[in-house]
């Protein structure tokens, strides 16, 4: 008796159900992850708390109102600033080294002014917005604030190590990355937390007044 | 003479295909391994404001999305053109955050809850008393890890004034 060999099933239509898939998950694939300011809100706490007092020349106060405009009191002096503009004042408040005795500050390079913040832990950023303020103009005060921070802390890292070659946004992004082994992040860790200690984010954020 | 045959005309013999599907089954995996299915379906016009200070979110499953924005053109008869707030995949309430935060809680396991945050997706047209709406709901229920997602881009081009 001939041998009899099973017919071949006809595999040419396979390329074809295979693409069919895969158009549909070409077209379904989200890749890009999200990314953003990431922030800390201050938790809710209802006791009585002592009002602590702060001078004047510490403080940084930014002000949006309802037509986006900024309205900045620092250094006994009021004006209206564009927000371009606001990096720059940001980081010089910072920078500024007015503090004598204790107060003095090693690490700023500002031009000392009497007037202006003593040093980096004492400088306080506060912002204040209208509710008809537009979220994009408060996202780029935001982004510019955090720019300064950013800024001063980049220099003060690279000061303070430099055989390290990377500054203190590019340590950040290497320290939560999740490739980076467990040694190098701890010794990192040490480096990050200390330059944060010296440059604290003293960024607070008032509760937004009613426009009339 | 056999040896000296010529070549039977000058036709090319075809390219085998067999191996196409193999190809097309190994593209295939790559896009079923790397896909993401959109969670939510918008409801809102969302779109994003910039900033270049930005990080990275990684770790999506310990992220909680809040979209905020005015609702799109569908739906502008029925709810009209103030911004509004999109939870899940319906509009809702500043009330009803606490909820949906504790809800999303209950699905993570508990030693990952202190890890949560709460990325606000919000227009960049919304104002910022709804904003600070929502962040006085998450101070209220604890949650203060948050993230202002944004685009990548110069944050001050993008401002109209």
């Amino acid at each position: 008796m001939a041998k009899r060999s099973a017919p071949e099933v006809n595999a040419g239509s396979m390329a074809d159900i295979a693409f069919l898939l895969l158009i549909f998950f070409l077209v379904t694939t989200t890749i890009e992850t999200d990314s953003g300011l990431s922030r800390k809100l201050p938790p809710l706490d209802d006791t009585q708390q002592e009002d602590v007092i702060i001078k004047k020349k510490n403080i940084f106060q930014l002000q949006v109102n309802k037509n986006n405009a900024l309205l900045l009191n620092t250094g006994g002096e009021e004006k209206v600033i564009e927000i371009k503009d606001l990096r720059k004042a940001t980081v010089d408040f910072l920078d500024n080294g007015g503090g004598v005795g204790e107060d003095a500050c090693r690490n700023c390079q500002g031009n000392r002014n009497p007037k202006s913040s003593d040093n980096f832990d004492k400088a306080i950023v506060s912002l204040q917005n209208d509710r008809g303020a537009k979220y994009d103009v408060y996202i780029a005060i935001q982004n510019e604030i955090l720019a300064a921070y950013n800024q001063l802390r980049n220099r003060e890292f690279v000061k303070a190590y430099p055989n390290l070659d990377m500054n203190f946004v590019e340590a950040d992004k290497k320290y939560s990355d999740p490739r980076t082994s467990s040694s190098e992040k701890e010794r990192l860790k040490e480096k990050l937390e200390a330059i944060k200690i010296m440059i604290p984010q003293k960024f607070s954020e008032a509760e937004p007044k009613k426009s009339n | 003479m056999s040896k000296f045959k010529k070549k039977k005309g000058g036709e090319l013999p075809a390219i085998s295909t067999a191996s196409l599907p193999d190809i097309v089954f190994m593209l295939l995996f790559f896009f079923m391994v790397a896909t993401e299915m959109r969670q939510n379906t918008l409801m809102i016009e969302n779109k994003l404001p910039a900033a270049d200070q930005v990080e990275k979110l990684d770790k999506k499953d310990l992220v909680m999305y809040i979209y905020a924005g005015k609702p799109s053109q569908r739906f502008e008869s029925q709810y009209g053109t103030e911004s509004r707030i999109q939870l899940n995949d319906k509009f809702a309430d500043v009330s009803e955050i606490a909820a949906f935060i504790s809800a999303e809680r209950a699905s993570k396991r508990e030693e990952l809850v202190p890890f949560l945050t709460t990325a606000l997706k919000v227009d960049s047209d919304a104002n910022m008393g709804l904003v600070s709406d929502i962040k006085q709901e998450l101070r209220k229920v604890n949650a203060l890890k948050i993230n202002y997602t944004t685009r990548k881009g110069d944050a001050l081009s993008g401002l109209k004034n």
